[in-house]
């Protein structure tokens, strides 16, 4: 199994946010996380991925044969796990070329292998850009400084396809996104997608499900998993409504 | 070719560059492994010492031994007698423990004789320049920089003459220069920064030990980008360079300034004097990077930095531009500043402060708008970590008489940590109504978001500061002759190494 999520608690500041979260994922699958906001789904990515201030106070992330608990984020990125963030952040004066590089370079270094020499980076950088269909030049661009909200979603899953993760978490790629976006997202992941790795993709709507089709979907409510299914669950949810998870929680 | 040469260039400074890059500038953040002062070393070269003190004998004996002639002397003793009325400044946000003057030598000289060939100089002090990465005989094969090195008091080796004087370019030690163009250093000594300046511009003039000379001829662009190193060597002594700068009628030179300081717990005072003179339509660049030791961890030694640099644009049309980048001293003190006497004259100011630890910075600019439609640009960017101090202190003036001018200053504050102050002292003084001056300033902080963005995608913490500085001070980084930039970028991630978390 790729990751397996035992009995996960966590709290931010003190406050229990997620309350025994189980997941397992395996190579290959697509796995679908939806709920109503403030459920809990961020501050998962955010304890998957290692962020400061998350505290797990029981349970087990375990990851390519690993517990990651306690393993610096750098590190967890360098071992594969990739995170789509919802609110991508701006970094003035750092060009994405350099910024790539860096995090490309950062994870050969980790993996023993030389720094990419610039001609087989800037020639992927221009194959990754196409996947997802941004056309204007964006290696002189500082990051996510100036992007709209479309622009902003499809750097992610550019900078998605240039580090090759193994897991990645999506979490809520597709809000906001225009349908055309959209279809380009979703285009990037499948193209991605392979049998050795695998995506969780947090969404609201199951319209992103129509394009990325899942082997399971979760329904969390309240920090933690409470109802898995398969694609139809999606559309279940879309039709009753999240007032309906409540009462599965009952 | 021009890229070549860069190309070799840098890899005798053990730093990676690609020649494909497209913009070399932007990604050389290197990861240091040593997280101590780098150029911490001792050259063990025996040095000529005169002893301790300051007296009037003091000064006749410096004088004496660079075989000076008699007005350099009488400027040196008038120097002194007015530095004796004088109290040193308090006025700057900066805490200085008492200066003994009396406890510093102020004059050490390594016993070297004037070397003919690189073959005759001493291996230690070639060595020496090797470890701080300027080669002088690969400088000289290779980078199409010309280099006067200054070790201590002395310039050692002065390369690239004979290109230079094929143009007619003068280049040389301020005491070479007081020998071979007495008349031209007489006629511009003293004539931006007088003695009568401030507390250490009058020390200085009594002491100063060794520096620059340039004179660019009317008309003539100079081909080369000019350097000089300077680094304090011997323990106890001060650092007294006097710089000169001229480039006449129509002339353009580009001159670059490096520092680095061997580690040491005693304090040590370097106090210079840097002047330029840009006369109708020249053009000066004048880019330093300061790298001076700062003192360890919790404070203890480093160099104090009290620097008096001044320009003037002197006929219609001149420019001046600075470009600092300082990221050594225990504590920086320094404006360096334009009087834009002509019209249309343009002065630049491009600064980037680094402070962390216990560093004290106060430092800033003065633009001094004397010509009709003069323009002045200042570009400011503190960064404060540790429980440094960061100051920027600026003043613009428009005379009366100097209508049309434009000023448009930015400061701009980064913190890192809430142990560190920025302070930023903006004065304006504009005397007439047709002028815009116009100030923005930002304070802000390397978010904890922009942190785990970077992690997120597999940059440990320390590269991603380095990497999130540089973009911030990058407009002025990019204003720095290209081997300057890869190096202060350097110099700006050292600094800055365990300063979160
Ligand atoms: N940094 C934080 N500090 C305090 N509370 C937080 C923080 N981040 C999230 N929360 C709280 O945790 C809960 C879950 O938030 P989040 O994980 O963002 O939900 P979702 O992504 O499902 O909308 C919410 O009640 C939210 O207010
Ligand atoms: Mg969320």
């Amino acid at each position: 199994m790729l990751l397996n999520i035992k009995n996960l608690h966590v709290s931010i500041g003190g406050k229990e946010i997620l309350k025994g979260f189980n997941l397992g994922v395996n190579e290959g699958e697509i796995h679908a996380i939806m709920g109503p906001n403030g459920t809990g789904k961020s501050t998962w990515a955010a304890a998957v991925t290692g962020r400061e201030g998350y505290e797990i106070t029981e349970g087990e992330i375990w990851y390519k044969g690993q517990n990651i608990v306690g393993m610096p984020p750098e590190e967890r990125a360098n071992l594969g796990i990739f995170l789509s963030f919802q609110y991508p952040v701006e970094i003035p004066g750092v060009s994405m070329q350099n910024f790539m590089r860096t995090a490309v370079n950062a994870k050969r270094e980790y993996q023993g292998l030389p720094p990419m020499s610039m001609i087989e980076f800037t020639k992927m950088m221009k194959q990754k850009q196409a996947m997802v269909e941004i056309t204007e030049k964006l290696q002189n661009r500082y990051v996510n400084v100036g992007f709209s909200g479309g622009e902003k979603k499809k750097n992610e899953i550019f900078q998605m396809a240039m580090l090759e993760p193994e897991l990645s978490i999506l979490d809520e790629t597709d809000s906001g996104l225009d349908i055309d976006a959209l279809r380009i997202v979703a285009n990037g992941v499948n193209q991605l997608h392979n049998e050795h790795n695998a995506f969780v993709v947090i969404t609201h709507y199951q319209r992103l499900l129509d394009y990325i089709v899942p082997d399971f979907v979760h329904v969390m409510y309240d920090g933690r998993i409470v109802k898995s299914g398969d694609k139809k669950l999606a559309l279940e949810l879309e039709e009753k409504g999240y007032e309906w998870v409540k009462d599965l929680k009952l | 070719m021009q890229s070549y040469q860069f190309f070799l260039y840098f890899c005798k400074l053990n730093i990676r560059v690609f020649i494909m890059e497209s913009n070399p500038k932007e990604n050389i953040i290197e990861e240091v492994t040593n997280k101590d002062y780098e150029f911490g070393f001792v050259t063990d070269i025996e040095t000529d010492f005169i002893p301790k003190g300051l007296n009037e004998d003091i000064i006749r004996l410096i004088s004496k031994k660079k075989e000076e002639p008699d007005w350099l002397l009488d400027f040196r003793l008038k120097a002194f007698r007015h530095w004796q009325t004088l109290k040193m400044p308090t006025w700057a946000h900066l805490t200085i423990p008492p200066i003994d003057f009396q406890d510093i030598i102020y004059y050490a000289a390594p016993k070297q004789r004037k070397a003919k060939s690189l073959d005759e100089v001493d291996p230690e002090l070639l060595a020496t320049f090797d470890k701080l990465g300027i080669s002088l005989d690969e400088q000289k094969k290779l980078s199409g920089v010309a280099v006067d090195a200054v070790m201590d008091s002395t310039s050692v080796k002065t390369t690239f003459q004979e290109t230079l004087s094929k143009h007619g370019i003068i280049f040389m030690s301020f005491s070479e220069a007081v020998k071979q163009h007495p008349d031209l250093v007489k006629k511009y000594l003293g004539k931006v920064v007088p003695y009568t300046d401030n507390f250490f511009a009058a020390l200085n003039s009594a002491v100063f030990s060794d520096g620059s000379f340039c004179y660019v001829p009317k008309g003539v662009r100079c081909p080369i980008e000019l350097s000089t190193y300077f680094r304090i060597n011997a323990a106890n002594t001060g650092q007294f360079e006097r710089t000169l700068i001229v480039a006449d009628e129509g002339a353009y030179v580009s001159y670059m300034e490096g520092c680095t300081a061997p580690q040491r717990d005693e304090n040590q005072l370097h106090a210079a004097i840097v002047e330029i003179i840009s006369e109708k339509d020249a053009e000066v660049k004048y880019s330093t990077v300061q790298n001076w030791y700062p003192g360890d961890k919790d404070g203890k030694g480093g160099i104090y930095n009290f620097v008096t640099k001044r320009g003037i644009c002197r006929g219609d049309n001149a420019k001046i531009s600075w470009t600092q980048v300082e990221t050594g001293s225990a504590i920086t003190w320094k404006y360096p500043s334009c009087i834009l006497k002509g019209d249309n004259t343009v002065a630049e100011f491009y600064s980037v402060a680094v402070t962390n630890n216990y560093q004290q910075a106060d430092t800033g600019t003065k633009m001094i708008h004397i010509g009709k439609n003069s323009r002045s640009t200042i570009i400011s960017k503190g960064i404060s970590a540790g429980h440094s101090q960061n100051g920027y202190r600026g003043l613009v003036k428009v005379v009366p008489e100097a209508t049309n001018c434009r000023n448009f200053s930015q400061c701009d504050s980064l913190l890192l940590g809430d142990q560190c102050g920025a302070h930023t002292w903006p004065y304006v003084e504009c005397g007439n109504d047709s002028s815009i001056l116009e100030h923005e300033a930002t304070t802000s902080k390397i978010s904890e978001d922009q942190l785990f963005y970077c992690n997120q995608r597999g940059i440990p913490t320390e590269k991603a500061i380095g990497l999130i500085v540089n973009g911030y001070a990058k407009d002025v980084l990019n204003k720095l002759p290209m081997e300057f930039a890869v190096e202060a970028q350097k110099l700006l991630s050292i600094t800055l190494e365990g300063s979160v978390g």
